[in-house]
This record gives structure tokens, sequence and C-alpha cells, in this order.
């Protein structure tokens, strides 16, 4: 079995974000990277499988040279391989469009994407890359079981969940719940060390086409500072509630 | 040329969230000139959407299959796409209209913009705000495409009543080739989903432990909230991981976030920022999250909440 894991390398969640160049990049300067959350959630899962039956779990992501070490990070972590696709990404569809074309050459049976990135936000590479490879995407992937070719699969929804059953191959959205926090996997000195043996293979783009275009970035205003209420004074909360901020 | 906005409906009934679509499309449809086409599934109180000046509707009947089908809803809409010369397709932020959203644009060629907050700021080539950074920042994204799917953050717009007449139209439930099928449902009974209150109320570690949410449930319940947490407390099995908010959790974006025992750490504010009112209960004065809120008491959680319901209950008798 072939597992395929993307990966996407987003600023740590303690990042301040600053913009340069008359906001219109986003400023690494001082940024941390790290394997986005819901990517990492679904490369336990992977390698749970990879422990389990053999399956062979290769790691993929869209970016330049600055992404390598979250690359051998996930390697160190148990991955067996991986791959960059060297451009860097400006559009989901773009980063669909390339992973699609390494899909389309190599048969992955299980693809694993998370259910967004932390960055753009985009939510929309998995169900994207399905799209263009003809298989079914589950989003919000919460549950994942594997029975010969079959799979039970769980949805979060809003309010509750939803069971589903498909047959490989597949796209799925990963996010907590798949797996459990302390079931991630923390590199050890000897996952480390095989890590550097491990093949990290470039490739070129096939596509580069963009279907958005970012023009400038923009941050939230400053807001006022707190209304404090006395902590006896209820009332006084409830009608500033109802009669300023008009939300009761 | 036409809008096609995506109108969700729950049982029959139609969601919040369809209305906002709805009102956000009508706008778009009116600066524009073009009409504004609905598609639902199932969709019992059609008359209702009249208000929110859809010209058409069509209601897809799925012959008795209630479940969400991802695959078989954008192929019906997307054949109605083709069909109606649409420039602009508009979803919803909650987990359907998110599932439904990129498979649709790829299955029509369009371009795909999320978390959009406001009106577009131009047509030709359509721009438009967008939330990025998990609400740490927002971008204006340019489509670069003639079909552009929208899919628009919860109560960002709000909901617009315009009255109109509303011509109903059928179309035949597509069919699927798709290997993936729902069985089964787990609802969480008649409890407010996070995506759909308008009112949140989360409890943080600050509440010491599982056997103090019914403070958290008591207080939700008066003010018809859903119930949220922070990470640690989903982490540590005091709430279900589905209560879990913030930049790795679920998003918020109520017209009220209550965070009683919450620090208001980064990457909590993140997920909850585009609340519109943000109510801090917490009995350190230098919890971080005082900076982020609107309205503040600086107070032990187990004195402050009590009191509060019952005020709140008094209010409403
Ligand atoms: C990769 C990563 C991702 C993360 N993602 C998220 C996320 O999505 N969501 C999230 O929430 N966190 C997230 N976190 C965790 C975050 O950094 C904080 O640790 C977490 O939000 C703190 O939770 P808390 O406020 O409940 O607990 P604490 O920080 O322990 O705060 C408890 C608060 O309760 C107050 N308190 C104590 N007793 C009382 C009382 N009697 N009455 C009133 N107040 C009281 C204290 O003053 C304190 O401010 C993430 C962390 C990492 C590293
Ligand atoms: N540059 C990238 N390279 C590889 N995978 C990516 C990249 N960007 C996004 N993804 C994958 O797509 C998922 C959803 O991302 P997004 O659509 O950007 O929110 C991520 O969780 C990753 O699994």
């Amino acid at each position: 079995m072939n597992i395929l894991v993307c990966i996407s390398n987003v600023p740590d969640t303690t990042s301040k974000i600053n913009f340069k160049d008359n906001n219109t990049i986003f400023d690494t300067q001082g940024v941390q990277f790290i394997i986005n959350p819901n990517d990492e959630f679904g490369l336990t899962r992977a390698i749970w499988l990879q422990q389990k039956l053999g399956a062979k779990v290769t790691v993929v992501t869209v970016g330049d040279s600055s992404c390598e070490p979250i690359l051998r990070k996930c390697l160190a972590i148990g991955a067996d391989q991986a791959i960059r696709i060297d451009v860097k990404p400006q559009d989901g569809f773009q980063v669909a469009s390339c992973l699609a074309s390494l899909c389309e050459k190599t048969k992955y049976d299980l693809i694993i994407t998370g259910r967004e990135s932390i960055d753009y936000n985009g939510g929309m590479v998995g169900g994207i890359l399905a799209t263009i490879l003809k298989i079914p995407y589950l989003a919000n992937c919460i549950q994942l079981e594997l029975d010969g070719s079959n799979l039970n699969l769980q949805r979060e929804i809003d309010g509750g969940k939803e069971n589903l059953t498909a047959s490989l191959p597949i796209v799925i959205g990963a996010q907590k719940g798949l797996v459990e926090e302390k079931d991630l996997i923390i590199p050890n000195m000897r996952g480390i060390m095989q890590a550097r043996q491990k093949p990290l293979e470039i490739l070129s783009p096939a596509n580069t086409t963009c279907f958005t275009l970012v023009q400038n970035f923009e941050k939230p205003a400053e807001k006022g500072p707190v209304k404090l209420v006395d902590a006896e004074d209820i009332d006084g909360l409830i009608d500033l509630l109802e009669n300023e901020a008009k939300v009761l | 040329m036409a809008v096609i906005v995506y109108i969700e409906s729950q049982d029959g009934v139609i969601k919040k969230a369809g209305l906002e679509v709805a009102s956000y499309g009508r706008s778009i449809a009116d600066d524009q000139g073009l009409k504004l086409i609905g598609v639902g599934f199932n969709i019992k109180d059609i008359q209702v959407l009249e208000l929110y000046g859809l010209d058409q509707l069509y209601n897809i009947d799925t012959q008795g299959d209630s479940y969400f089908d991802v695959e078989r809803y954008s192929s019906n809409i997307s054949s109605i796409v083709d069909k109606e010369n649409t420039s602009i397709v508009i979803v919803s932020a909650s987990a359907d209209g998110r599932y439904l959203g990129p498979i649709l644009s790829a299955k029509i060629d369009a371009a795909y913009i999320s978390n959009v907050v406001e009106l577009p700021s131009k047509y030709e080539p359509l721009s438009v705000k967008r939330s990025c950074f998990t609400n740490k920042a927002f971008n204006e994204t340019q489509s670069e495409k003639k079909l552009t799917v929208i899919s628009l953050s919860s109560n960002s717009f709000g909901l617009k009543e315009k009255l109109g007449t509303m011509e109903v139209l059928n179309e035949t439930y597509a069919v699927s080739s798709s290997s993936l099928k729902v069985s089964s449902l787990d609802k969480a009974s008649d409890k407010v989903s996070i995506a759909d209150a308008d009112i949140v109320v989360s409890g943080g570690r600050g509440l010491k432990g599982p056997e103090n949410w019914h403070l958290i449930e008591d207080l939700a319940e008066v003010l018809g909230a859903a119930t949220a947490c922070s990470k640690p407390v989903s982490d540590m099995g005091w709430r279900s991981h589905s209560e879990h908010v913030g930049q790795t959790g679920k998003p918020v974006a109520s017209n009220l976030y209550i965070a009683i025992g919450v620090s208001g750490a980064i990457q909590h504010l993140a997920g909850i920022n585009s609340s519109k009112v943000k109510v801090v209960i917490n009995s350190d004065p230098e919890a971080p999250f005082f900076k982020a809120a609107d309205y503040g008491i600086v107070g032990d959680a187990f004195e402050v909440i009590p009191k509060l319901t019952e005020k709140l209950k008094a209010r409403k008798l």
C-alpha cells in the first residue's frame, strides 16, 4: 500500500504575523516554520498504517528549498521518502495541480491532506486534488479504519459526526480526532540519524498556473481597551451587552 | 448572467447560513444587475426565500436520501452553473459549505476564494477581502478566472431582507459513481452547534475540572448558546474535541463570545477573533484575554457564572 501525505510548511502557531514591501509579502523574518498541525495528525495516522500493514509512506511538499527542514522532520518521524516540488506555492489550485501530476505518475492508494493549512486557510487543496484525480474526498476526517481496500470513515459536521464507507483510492482532509495530540510522534535521535539517509527527491512543477492572485495584506484594526465591569455589578454587564453591544 | 447561491437546509428547514449567502448574493446581483438563483435540496419552507430576494430556486428532490452527498450536490450545482451563464457561486462557511466549495470549483473550472468577509471591492476581475493566518490578518484576493466560487465567512454579512417574487424550478437529482457513501449520522441531539450559534460560551482550564461544566452549560442554556472549550480542556478529555476552538480547533465567528477561565493564548484568540463582541471572565487581571476582549470581569468564575446565569434567567421571565 502506498500512502502520500501532503505537507504544508506554515508559521509556528505563536508567530506574530507581519508583512513587508508595502504589505504585499508575508515577512518570514524571525518566523519559525512547522509542519501544518492538521498534516501532522494525518502523518501520524499514516505511520500507524506503515507499522501495522507495512504501507509505504511518502511525504510531499510544494515549495522552495526553505521547506526542506520540515520534510526532514517528517522523515525523522518515520516517513520512508520525501518529495519536494520546486515552486513557490501561490494558490491552492496551483498546489493541487502540482500534486495531481505527481499522483498521475505514481499510484497512491491513500492520499492524506490536512483539513486546512493554518497560513492561507484555503481549506481547498484536498478537495480540488481529489476532483482532478476523479476520486472521492472526505473533508474533516476524524476516523479512518481500513479493512482490505474498504474504509470506514467519519466526518466531523456542525453539531455531530457522519459515518461513511468508501473504497480506495481516496483523498482525506485530516484533523485532530484522526489521532489525538498525545499520539503525535516526537522524533528520537535514531529517527533523526536515519532521516539523513532517506531519499528526498526534488521535482520540477508540471504546471504553475494560478487561479487567484493575492494583491495585498492587512492587519485587523487595533481594538480599543476592554471595558471592565465590577464582579459585583452583573446587571451592569448585562446592560452593556444589551444596550451598547446589542448582542442579547 | 447569474449569481448562484447554495441554500443549505436541515430536515427541510433553511439554515441561517443559507439565508446569509442569499442576502450576500442579492447584494452582488443588485450591484451587477444579475439574476439571483438559489440551489437547494429538499427545502420545505421555500417561501422564506422570497424575503431574501431570490429570483429563482432550484429545489431538488433527493428521493428520500436525507444525507449531504458532496458528489451529487456538486454535480447538480455544476450543471445549473453551466446552464445559467454564471459568474459567481456562493457557499457558506459551514462544514458542508467548505466541503462543497473546492470540489465544485474544480468541476466548473472556477477560482475558489474562502473565508470571504466583505462584498467584492471590484468586479472583472473580481477582487474580495478574505481572512488568512487564522484571523491574524486579511488579504485582498483577485480571481484570475471568469467564474469564481466564494465561501462566505459566518456572520460577516448578516441577514438583509429584500422582498421579491421567486420562481421555483425542478431538476433531477444527479447520479454518482463515487465509492464514498454516508451510512449514518450521530447528531449531538438538540444542542446548538458552534457553527450555527449566535452566542458561544467557552470554558478553559480555569474551570478546574469536568465536574464544574454544568456552570458553563447552564449559562449557555439561558442564552441559547453553544458551548466551547480551550485546547487543553479537550486534550485532557474534560470535554469532547468537537468543542475545541482556536487556531487548531473549530473557528468561531459568533456575535457574542464569552470566555470563562480561558487565559487568551495567541492560538486560542486566533480562532475566535472574528467574533463580534468578546467578553472575558477571569480571576487574573493580567490574563492576555483582557487585551483582546470588549468587556471583562476580573473575578472568580465560580462566583460570577451562577450570578450571571440567575440574572439572565430572571430577565427572560
Ligand atoms: C501548536 C499549538 C496549537 C494550539 N492551538 C490551540 C487552539 O486551537 N485553541 C486553544 O485554546 N489553545 C491552543 N493551544 C494552546 C494554547 O497555547 C494555551 O495553552 C491554551 O489556550 C490555554 O488554555 P486555557 O486558557 O484553558 O488554560 P490556561 O492557560 O491554564 O488558563 C486558565 C485561565 O483560567 C484563569 N482562572 C483560574 N482559575 C479561575 C477562576 N476560579 N475563575 C476565573 N478564572 C480562573 C487563569 O487566570 C488563567 O488565565 C495551542 C498550542 C500549541 C502549541
Ligand atoms: N504547498 C503545499 N505542499 C503540499 N501540500 C500542501 C501545500 N499547501 C497545502 N497542502 C495540503 O493541503 C491541505 C489544505 O491546505 P489549504 O487548502 O492550503 O488550506 C494542507 O493541510 C496540506 O495537506
